[in-house]
């Protein structure tokens, strides 16, 4: 009996609601009033009523409009806890929706603003070199470790999530050409234009205890670059030759010369681990293998190229930053064209790394710059760039992908976000997929005027329009179409 | 002249030998075969010429001795070595290979053997090439290693255009799958430490037992390495194809089952009982103890059944069906036929134990064996009322369907009129009853006499024939205990406390006419409940009530006026306002607009005189008056209800495409890639997150190391299965 008269006052409430629903509208008004008089709920059984057939009852408003009452079971609605999602029951039918392609192309036009008005990629500048940055490197097995060497030959070991130095050493005299952290994150190594390589453990001395390279290696020559190899005790080592090393013995395992007098960087191949590759200052790129006794290729271009690094998930493909202000992604196998010429930056480049991923890649570059490229994209999907950074010496993107750091002349070396826009730190469930969302919504509609616009809008020093709009000085047609990748290639020389 | 020559030869030789990388190694040998022949010649007539020498220089001194004359001769100077030879050889002569073994043959001392071996050598005239120079050595070198290294590099080329072409890539690439891993990896890596445990290790050792659970026994190991890969293969296809037979049987019974055809079903069970009636036939032929015993289990299994309690409405199914009878017609067939089920095997035992009985009862019908009236079986014998059908609740228009018109007009007419005389005394009887039901009841009466009072002639028929029923079996609740007359048409067995469910009965028999039949059924009802003793009373030995299921009642309310009269409200709302007039004015506003124009543009004065009264002469009138182009016919010109504007709106136009975007290749691709939507508005969840799956994903503070040669075993697996499924017809080696 209870659950009845329940019942019907939900229904005698629905018939109220109703009746003033019709007095909100303002046509039907009129109507109603005259109607009201004959308004009745009229509970209507039917004939053969058992106890529970007279609880269902129907409401029969007597001006004719029918209310079904809707009975729900709260099971269907009703949460269980408060951390259950919510069920909005959804008619997916597309004649329902007509206007999703407007709707969608507003919210993403929202979310390329909301990027915008996000981005801001500037984390940290770490100060303390007393010299320009010249090189840097990261640790192998810690995020937040960072090794940087200056040009007064002074190297300084950084903690990331404090942004301090937390160790300085006097490496060599002069230049420090080289920094690399061995494979196992134990020691690293450096070279310098003192003619040395020095081994260091990475362990910070005690109290009182001076700081000692565990090696000195005394060499003929200026060393002007170092790598390690990735998994064996062998490591790299550039200036007028090409030098292997193994790490117990004083004097190269290997040597290569090939006719040049003097290389610029020299990289290991961080998959296919026994490869190497180095740029000369003949203009070339010198390909090698560890475990031959001469070089394997060399490409000569228009310009020097000056480092080179190769793509941590494609063991064939590396990128070169050249002087001709552009970047060269390479495939080792075909050397005779590029697969990709990179350009954006307005002076030379000067340092490539890769992103961990292998999808990307960010350049420094004499024009006070860092650049991010997607790997098969020939312009810059973004720019880096502070009033006060310099010539940017030395870049690298850190092991987990999500950030830059960048050295540079004015002795600074500046931490960034790989994504500008990006939120960081743990993201909730539904703030991830609403980033998600926004994302592909971006991509989708990438190609319309206003978004596109507005995604590469950037605020960038009015030097860098006079370089893009530069002028030509001869008529067209004069001189011979040549595509882009095969313009910069002279010889490759076997 | 021998020697001469021999000299030249020499000469020539060693030019050929400063100069090798120049020359074609071909030429080279050539000289080197003319040369060792020339050697052999010479060899046989060296010996002539040397006696001849020797004596023509004792001639010769002979004749200086004679005269004194050329003694200054003699003072010629030579080199000694010249001269001085063992075999009579000058400096200038060489020896050959050829020379040295032109003697051999002659030596009885050298052996066969090397004179073979001497033989083959001269035989074989390849001499050694000459070194090439370091910078071509080197070349080559460097071509070689870098043919290598590329061959090497290529092995990485599937997995990374299968990562180029992943939806989804995720970093660090060797993540350790998540999830519990093999007892046998876990175990493994344990080991006794304490003193304890290495005791009872060592017990365990020395006892022989196993120490580690083995996931297999010795014995399942050893027949897995003994099946052979083939065995294993036959028996896969083996047990995929009774898979494959099981899941094709399952089909083909649920298929079966869902037919809803009862003819189907009828003809199937027809089928399948003469089948067992054959069958059984055979059995009571061939062995008749076995068909004995059959048939006693036949009946024990209708024995169980009559004792269990099944179709007693009282399950599960039952139960749901019950809810879903208030909506489903086939439910509620479903539940009677479940009925019929439970009469038929209930009854079964009583006709077979008394007959004389069933006689009897078969004269006056069976209606007062039936349980309670809802869960009643159809009646057979009153098809011709629909109202005797015990079922209410079923439409109108379905009742309407049944061929028995003429029966149902007859009834409406004797309803009417039983209507009209009863109608005045209802209310009164229904005070006068005072029971629970009756302030409800007397409402709906009060409503039901106004509805019939106002519109009579709107409502339907049926509506009308059926409050027609209600009252009369108000009245007939009402009246029970008083009017004789009445009482012979309730024929049941009813106590008085039934009575406010009658509503929801009908009677079992047409109520105008009582017949002396039903009189005396009402009489005999106790003489009857006696004789029914006699037999079981399976009421009182079933252990458990049939379940009384309570079907409401479908609204039998028409609308047709309703909706009518909601037109007509909506009309009288919007009197004001004439939209399709203003649609079609605004069109033709429209086409007026894009019609062709005169314009008129005679100066008048230019040229000629001008002034009050003068105008412009025809010829130059006709002259500047233009005519504007007749624009194409417009697209909407068919279309009474649409507007087709064909001018360019200037203010979507920043936001459109301009031009085809690279990756597609024409414009179809591209729209329909935006036609499709991503939101969750639009799409399940599940697409929604399909398609918004980010495309690289990492790991919040792990180190993403390079790729490593297990990544590249990963992929090849990959591509292999991808492989293996795509040919599974063909039977391919399994890749390692």
């Amino acid at each position: 009996a209870c659950s009845k008269t329940s019942r019907q006052l939900t229904e005698a409430t629905a018939a109220f609601n109703y009746n003033t629903h019709i007095n909100a509208c303002h046509k039907l008004k009129q109507v109603s009033n005259k109607r009201r008089n004959s308004l009745k709920v009229l509970l209507q059984h039917d004939s053969p009523a058992s106890s529970t057939l007279r609880s269902t009852s129907y409401v029969v408003f007597r001006f004719q409009m029918k209310v079904k009452v809707l009975s729900r079971n709260p099971d269907d609605y009703v949460r269980e806890t408060k951390l259950d999602i919510q069920r909005v029951p959804r008619n997916y039918d597309p004649s329902l929706h007509p206007f999703e392609v407007s709707r969608e192309y507003t919210r993403a036009l929202n979310a390329t603003k909301l990027e915008r008005v996000f981005a801001k990629p500037f984390l940290a500048s770490l100060d303390g070199h007393r010299d320009g940055v010249n090189c840097l490197a990261k640790h192998t097995q810690s995020l937040s470790t960072l090794l940087s060497g200056s040009c007064d030959g002074e190297l300084k070991v950084w903690d990331l999530t404090k942004r301090e130095c937390v160790r300085t050493l006097q490496a060599h005299e002069g230049f420090i050409r080289g920094v690399v952290v061995r494979y196992c994150g134990t020691s690293f190594f450096t070279v310098g234009d003192d003619k040395t390589i020095k081994q260091w453990t990475m362990e910070t001395p005690g109290y009182g205890e001076e700081e000692e390279p565990l090696n000195t290696i005394l060499g003929k020559t200026v060393f002007t670059g170092l790598d390690h190899h990735q998994n064996k005790s062998v490591f790299a080592t550039c200036g007028q030759q090409v030098d292997i090393w193994d790490e117990q013995r004083s004097s190269p395992i290997r040597s290569f010369s090939w006719g040049v007098d003097s290389f610029s960087s020299i990289r290991f191949n961080p998959v296919e681990t026994d490869l190497l590759g180095s740029c000369a200052s003949d203009r070339s790129i010198i390909l090698y293998d560890m475990r031959e006794s001469t070089p394997l290729k060399k490409v000569v271009m228009t310009m020097r190229s000056n480092t080179l690094c190769w793509n941590p998930m494609e063991a064939f493909h590396f990128t070169c930053a050249n002087e001709d202000y552009n970047l060269y992604t390479y495939d080792m196998r075909f050397l005779e064209k590029p697969i990709k010429v990179h350009m954006d930056h307005v002076s030379a480049v000067l340092d490539v790394d890769y992103s961990p991923t292998g999808q990307e890649f960010v350049s420094a570059s004499f024009d006070k710059t860092i650049r991010i490229f997607p790997k098969n994209d020939g312009h810059s999907r973004e720019v880096y760039h502070t009033k006060r950074m310099q010539h940017v010496i030395c870049v690298k993107w850190s092991s987990d992908s999500k950030y830059i750091l960048s050295g540079s002349d004015e002795m600074n070396i500046r931490l960034w976000k790989a994504n500008a826009a990006e939120k960081l730190g743990v993201l909730s469930h539904r703030e991830r997929e609403a980033a998600n969302y926004s994302q592909k919504l971006k991509e989708k509609f990438q190609h319309h005027p206003q978004i596109r616009r507005i995604a590469r809008h950037r605020h960038l020093p009015k030097i860098f329009s006079f370089y893009r709009f530069g002028f030509s000085s001869t008529k067209p047609g004069s001189v011979p179409v040549l595509s882009e990748k095969e313009k910069h290639v002279v010889s490759v020389v076997k | 002249m021998a020697k001469v020559s021999k000299i030249r030869k020499s000469k020539k030789r060693s030019k050929v030998a400063g100069s090798s990388s120049k020359k074609p190694p071909v030429v080279y040998d050539d000289e080197q075969e003319e040369d060792v022949c020339g050697a052999e010649e010479d060899v046989s007539s060296e010996e002539d010429d040397g006696e001849d020498e020797r004596k023509r220089q004792k001639l010769l001194e002979a004749i200086g001795a004679l005269g004194g004359k050329r003694k200054h001769a003699l003072a010629e100077r030579s080199e000694a070595a010249v001269h001085m030879s063992e075999f009579s050889m000058t400096a200038d002569d060489e020896a050959d290979l050829s020379d040295l073994i032109g003697t051999i043959e002659k030596t009885p001392a050298a052996t066969a053997q090397t004179k073979k071996h001497l033989k083959n050598l001269q035989r074989s005239k390849n001499t050694v090439e000459c070194p090439l120079s370091k910078q071509e050595n080197e070349r080559i070198q460097r071509d070689v290693a870098f043919q290598k290294a590329a061959l090497e590099v290529s092995r990485w080329q599937s997995i990374i255009t299968q990562n180029q072409r992943a939806e989804q890539l995720v970093f660090p690439l060797n993540q350790e799958p998540s999830g519990p891993k093999p007892i046998e990896q876990v175990v493994m890596g344990w080991e006794a430490r304490t003193p304890l445990e290495k005791e009872i290790f060592s017990l365990l050792a020395a006892n022989k037992q196993p120490i580690l659970d083995a996931v297999l026994t010795p014995a399942e190991e050893a027949s897995v390495k003994a099946m052979d890969l083939e065995q294993v293969k036959i028996r896969r296809a083996e047990r995929q194809k009774a898979r494959a037979l099981q899941s094709y049987y399952e089909a083909k019974a649920r298929r079966e089952r869902k037919i809803k055809s009862k003819k189907y079903h009828k003809v199937q069970n027809k089928a399948k009982r003469k089948e067992f009636v054959k069958q059984f036939e055979e059995l009571v032929k061939t062995d008749p103890a076995a068909a004995l015993e059959e048939l006693d289990k036949m009946e024990r299994a209708r024995m169980q059944e009559r004792m269990s309690l099944k179709h007693q409405n009282s399950g599960k199914w039952a139960k749901s069906k019950a809810i879903m009878a208030k909506y489903d017609e086939g439910a509620r067939k479903a539940m009677q036929q479940q009925l019929e089920v439970n009469k038929d095997l209930t009854q079964k035992l009583v006709t077979s134990l008394s007959k004389e009985e069933e006689e009897e009862e078969e004269g006056e019908g069976n209606t007062d064996m039936l349980p309670d009236f809802v869960n009643d079986a159809e009646f057979k014998q009153d098809s011709s009322n629909p109202w005797m059908r015990g079922r209410l609740s079923e439409d109108p228009t379905e009742m309407e369907l049944k061929d028995t018109m003429d029966a149902l007009l007859r009834e409406f007419d004797s309803r009417r009129k039983q209507r009209q005389d009863q109608e005045s005394d209802t209310s009164a009887v229904i005070v006068n009853d005072g029971d629970d039901g009756v302030e409800e009841d007397q409402v709906t009466e009060d409503k039901v006499a106004e509805i019939s009072d106002e519109e009579e002639e709107g409502l339907s028929e049926f509506t009308r024939m059926y409050r027609g029923i209600g009252k009369s079996l108000e009245k007939d609740a009402g009246s029970k205990d008083g009017s004789a007359e009445l009482e012979e048409g309730l024929m049941r067995i009813r106590s008085v406390d039934d009575v406010d469910l009658l509503p929801q009965e009908t009677p079992t028999e047409p109520q105008q006419a009582p017949t002396p039949q039903h009189q005396k059924s009402a009489e005999q009802q106790p003489s009857r409940s006696r004789k029914r003793k006699k037999g079981i009373e399976l009421r009182e030995v079933l252990t458990k009530e049939t379940k009384v299921i309570k079907v409401p009642l479908a609204p039998t309310v028409t609308d047709s006026e309703e909706k009518l009269d909601q037109r007509v409200l909506i009309e009288e709302a919007f009197a004001g306002d004439d939209v399709i007039s203003d649609f079609a004015r605004e069109k033709r506003k429209r086409e007026d607009e894009g019609k062709p124009k005169v314009i008129d543009l005679t100066l008048p004065g230019w040229g000629e005189w001008g002034g009050l009264g003068l105008k412009p002469s025809k010829r130059k009138r006709r002259r500047f008056r233009i005519r504007t182009e007749v624009p194409p016919p417009r697209k909407d010109q068919h279309l009474p209800s649409v507007i087709i504007s064909e001018k360019r709106n200037s203010a979507i136009t920043p936001h459109q495409v301009s031009s085809l975007p690279f990756p597609f290749e024409n414009p179809a691709q591209f729209e329909s890639s935006i036609r499709t939507p991503l939101g969750r508005t639009w799409n399940t969840e599940r697409t929604v997150k399909k398609m918004t799956k980010p495309r690289v994903v990492t790991q919040l503070g792990a180190i993403i190391e390079p790729m490593a040669d297990e990544q590249l075993l990963k992929g090849k697996k990959k591509v292999s299965a991808r492989r293996r499924s795509r040919n599974t017809k063909t039977r391919t080696q399994p890749a390692k």
